[in-house]
């Protein structure tokens, strides 16, 4: 802030909570020798150099305090799940710079607009766009340029207008202000800031459509605010007599150069940005850097060239997401995942504290109460009016109707932020003559939109969603049928191609697959793009590496037979002593089951008879394990949180068993039995796969016929060719499954208590312990589990995971058999297969 | 929004199928694009294949079984109208349709009844017009997280089935899932905003 008494370059901080008055005191002494050693001349052990280190210290002091605030927020979940964390810091930052008043008698910090713009902005602006769900967003890209470009306009214009009218009515007392300083007044006080908006729409759970519309408009509209704030800032340089039509044609000219600019800038530096993680295959270890150094030029590129900066690096991320995530290795991504939340994470907490920071400084506040009140009116009533007006028009032509729920969210919605307020701090005090009116009035606003509007939005959109009925515990057909229906729509969704499914679309994947892509991704990212495959990698390789975890943890691989494993459906029946495992799972079944009914019971029999007790076991069992809709677990964006474990585990449970039924109903229809004769069939076909494996010492696996109907599998599946495969990712996924296999034969051979499980003894099945990893054979590595299942085939429990495709014939899961039957008639009999 | 490229008419029977689906024009249309993407080698039909391609339905715990009860009768193919024909169940109800309707004419296929139906014979695979026990079982073996053990299952399901059981058959009727779902408003929750 130009002409105050910041400190430091820019962050000016200070030490808060470790007592200001120490601080001029230490800078005093920073010259005096400190130790026993201390001589007045020559060499110093120990010195004390504050001002050699104060800024950065400083720096690191507040991130610390905001950091530590937020640990304090979240110890009461009380109280965040009512009070946004937005409002919680905004108030924090109030009572330190309350405290730094006290102190100082000064107000010495203050969110400056060049901390913010160059330092705090970036990040969550890339974090934005680098995690934005793209389809969804294109898909609504109409709507949300109508909001960001005309609503933004709409809500400078009248707000600035209707604030001169009642200025000229002489309500708001003598104040030195011309039409045109309303009307700067009101471009930079319209905008929706993206930061405000995600903090508090994360908390609140909209549906997909209307948090897009929002939170893209708020991306968006930064075009037309830097265009608007710029071009009456200059008419206001230029005095309002002297403002001519080609001046006002020049402005709207600049709203397309700005915007397309920025949107340019950002796509051509994500297209660098793709085309350099291309080739950093030999140094993984700054791949992620590259992300974040390309955007960040972004940024100041546009910034460079007054062309929309928050535009290029939004788009910055959104064109290079798809590239980039197929480029860099597994472990850059997650490395590129975490660092970006935390940065944007980050910055967002810095920024709301410092709001609230630098609301605290007597020199800054003017009071006009008309002037403020009015405005707060105005920018309400005027986002409602306008939103009403243009969903009118958008729903003529909208697919998904926004309905009057929406709109009342999306009006209400509409907060103000640190954009709003770093502008206003930019303005110039000698052309803009009440500038601190401005300031304060946007201070205001912005309080009263982050906290008071933050605080209620919640509870409004529950209590416009939920028509409350009675409230009553729903039955069990209720609970399990409703949970039913939601996934039943969530498939018909995805099959009905939920968001137009359109000509554009359509031209620009072909477009993607036959250009860009062939550009920006590596040669084996490039195969390994279908989607299914992906996801079927992904959770094999986390199989891989938890199961290793875990083992480690334990010290043994004793842990596969312990009742806490998940897999009770997938226990293996068809083991060559089956009377031993048949009867210790079934023991360990009962175990586990009264284990938990005990636990239940020990809390509610007093008062309940077992009947109740019973019913509220089967209540708690399914809320807690019955799977959930898509809708209910994949928040689209969010700023503080990646995706939970919880949910790519069931994602992961849902996947193996779909695919393992997928094959077996497959193979039954191959094969042409019937599903009971299949299932003696597949036990049998096990038994001598079984066999064959045992006696090839090195683990490796004959093409041998068994594994034909798998290759015709995948032909079928149009899963990619087995044969172009093998480069596949082969070199960073070496290190990973190497590890596998010793981390295994080491546990297995180190410990053999833990192998007295018949299934792990080595004579029986050399495949675990093979040094040659079953991912990296050529020619399988399409589908790695197939592989792993042959080489692995009597795992009970986690192991099982890694074979999603096993065909145990005997298992509980092989009700699922009886889907299949309609294909048979089609297939030839083919019973002498084996 | 788009989709401008082609026209209503190019879809056979386009009449037809508006009337028994009551879909609008621009639904139809986008649906038959939406048709002809998931054909991906322009067979005129779907297959399971073509359905089971969709990534999202390969981690939807019923996902197998609503891509079956798009193949009714153990066809292999799906034409558009067929399609057209399941996906009309999730139109939302209007008010208007039920005005207008002359009450002669069968029910439309989204009433409650309908959406009702679909969910029905997900559970019901022998088609024999009862959840068994055992079908109950297995949908909720799909439904229900691998943590729960065999036997909590069948507590479960036999006590769902008992709920709902009015007759004491051990099976529950498309009358008895109908009453037992009364309270639920089927209409909103089985119906999808984009399908008009």
């Amino acid at each position: 802030m130009p002409g105050r008494g910041a400190p430091g370059p820019g962050w000016g901080l200070l030490l808060v909570l470790l007592a200001l008055g120490e601080l001029p005191r230490a800078q005093g002494v920073e010259e005096k020798p400190g130790g026993a050693h201390g001589e007045s001349q020559g060499f110093q052990v120990v010195t004390f150099k504050w001002h050699h280190v104060q800024d950065p210290y400083i720096i690191a002091l507040w991130i610390l305090v905001a950091s530590l605030a937020k640990i304090g927020f979240h110890l009461s979940h009380k109280v965040t799940s009512v009070v946004p964390e937005s409002a919680l810091l905004i108030v924090l930052g109030l009572v330190l710079g309350g405290i730094v008043l006290a102190a100082d008698h000064i107000a010495s910090f203050s969110l400056t607009p060049t901390v913010f713009f160059f330092y705090l902005l970036p990040p969550i602006v890339l974090d934005a766009g680098y995690f934005m769900p793209n389809r969804l967003f294109f898909g609504n890209l109409g709507t949300i340029l109508l909001y960001a470009v005309i609503g933004t306009v709409w809500n400078a214009a009248t707000t600035g207008l209707s604030l001169y009218g009642v200025f000229r009515s002489g309500l708001m007392g003598d104040l030195n202000i011309g039409l045109l300083d309303f009307l700067l007044f009101g471009s930079l006080i319209a905008a929706v800031d993206p930061v405000a908006v995600l903090a508090v729409f994360e908390e609140v759970h909209v549906n997909e459509v209307l948090f897009i519309i929002v939170f893209g408009e708020s991306l968006l509209n930064d075009a037309v605010t830097v265009v608007l704030y710029n071009v009456f800032e200059s008419f206001v340089t230029l005095g309002g007599d002297k403002v001519t039509g080609v001046d006002c044609a020049k402005g709207i000219v600049s709203f397309f150069v700005v915007s397309l600019g920025g949107t340019l800038v950002g796509v051509v530096f994500a297209f660098l940005l793709s085309l350099v993680t291309r080739f950093t295959k030999h140094v993984r270890i700054i791949e992620p850097g590259f992300v974040f150094v390309l955007s960040y030029l972004s940024y100041l590129t546009s910034e460079m060239l007054s062309l929309s900066a928050i535009l290029a690096i939004t788009f910055c991320g959104i064109c290079c997401q798809k590239y980039v995530k197929a480029n860099i290795s597994e472990q850059s991504a997650t490395t590129v995942r975490y660092t970006m939340k935390m940065l944007a994470s980050g910055a967002e907490t810095i920024i709301f504290m410092f709001l609230g920071i630098s609301a605290v400084d007597p020199l800054i506040w003017k009071w006009n109460t008309a002037f403020v009140l009015l405005t707060l009116v105005f920018i309400s009533v005027y986002r409602a009016i306008g939103v009403v007006l243009q969903t009118w028009i958008l729903n003529r032509y909208r697919m998904v109707q926004l309905e009057i729920i929406d709109q009342v969210v999306m009006s209400y919605g509409g907060l103000r932020g640190a954009v709003a307020y770093a502008l206003v701090v930019l303005l110039d005090e000698n052309k803009v003559k009440e500038k601190n009116l401005f300031v304060s009035t946007t201070i205001i606003v912005i309080f009263f939109t982050v906290i008071f509007q933050g605080l209620t939005i919640k509870p409004l959109v529950q209590w416009l969603k939920v028509k409350r009925s009675e409230q009553r515990d729903p039955k069990l057909n209720e609970k399990l049928h409703g949970r039913a229906f939601d996934h039943i729509l969530s498939a018909i969704e995805d099959i009905s191609g939920q968001i137009g499914h359109n000509y554009l679309r359509d031209k620009w994947s072909n477009f993607d697959r036959k250009f860009l892509s062939k550009i920006l991704m590596r040669r084996s990212a490039q195969k390994s793009r279908d989607r299914i495959l992906n996801v079927f990698h992904e959770l094999n390789l986390k199989d891989a590496i938890s199961y290793v975890a875990e083992g480690e943890r334990r010290g043994s691989l004793a842990f596969i037979r312990s009742p806490s494993t998940d897999n009770m459906v997938n226990v293996d029946f068809s083991t060559p002593r089956p009377s031993t495992v048949e009867a210790s799972v079934s023991y360990l079944l009962r175990e586990n089951a009264s284990a938990v009914r005990l636990d239940m019971q020990s809390l509610e029999q007093r008062r309940q008879s077992i009947r109740d007790t019973e019913d509220m076991v089967t209540h708690h069992t399914l809320q807690q394990y019955l799977y959930k809709p898509r809708q209910e677990y994949k928040h689209l964006y969010s700023r503080h949180e990646l995706t939970a474990d919880e949910d790519e585990k069931q994602d992961k449970e849902i996947f193996h068993r779909t695919m393992r039924k997928r094959l077996e109903s497959f193979k039954s229809a191959k094969l042409g039995v019937n599903p009971h004769k299949k299932a003696a069939k597949l036990l049998k076909r096990e038994r001598v796969q079984k066999r064959r494996n045992s006696s090839i010492p090195n683990g490796k696996l004959p093409m041998v016929s068994p594994l034909h109907d798998f290759t015709i599998t995948e032909k079928d599946l149009e899963l990619p060719d087995p044969e172009e495969a093998p480069s596949y990712d082969a070199e960073e996924m070496s290190g990973g499954i190497e590890f596998l296999a010793n981390i295994t034969q080491d546990t297995a051979t180190d410990s053999p208590s833990g192998i007295d499980n018949p299934v792990f003894s080595p004579d029986e099945d050399p495949g675990i312990l093979s040094a040659v990893p079953p991912w990296l054979s050529p020619g399988e590595t399409v589908v790695p589990s197939q592989r792993a299942r042959v080489q692995i085939p009597h795992s009970p429990s986690n192991f099982h995971r890694l074979a999603p495709f096993r065909l145990s014939g005997k298992s509980v899961d092989s009700f699922l058999l009886a889907d299949g039957p309609e294909e048979q008639p089609h297939a030839p009999p083919e019973s002498t297969h084996m | 929004m788009g989709s401008r490229s082609s026209h209503a008419a190019r879809i056979p029977d386009v009449d037809s199928i508006r009337r028994e689906t009551g879909f609008s024009q621009a639904s139809l249309l986008r649906l038959y694009h939406r048709f002809r993407a998931l054909d991906w080698n322009e067979k005129g039909y779907l297959s399971r294949v073509d359905l089971q391609q969709i990534g999202a339905l390969a981690v939807n715990p019923l996902g197998d079984r609503i891509i079956d009860s798009f193949f009714p009768d153990g066809s292999l193919h799906l034409d558009f109208p067929g399609f057209v024909r399941v996906l009309a169940r999730f139109r939302p109800v209007d008010d208007e349709d039920n005005r207008n309707r002359d009450p002669k004419e069968p029910e439309p296929l989204n009433s409650r009844m309908n959406k009702l139906r679909f969910a029905f014979q997900l559970y019901d695979l022998d088609r024999d017009g009862k959840i068994s026990r055992q079908e109950m079982l297995q949908v909720l073996r799909l439904m229900v997280g691998v943590q729960v053990t065999e036997e909590q299952l069948e507590s479960i399901a036999d006590r769902t089935v008992q709920e709902a059981d009015e007759d004491g058959d051990g099976a529950v009727s498309f009358l008895e899932f109908a009453k037992s779902l009364e309270k639920m408003n089927i209409e909103q929750k089985m119906s999808i905003r984009i399908l008009k």
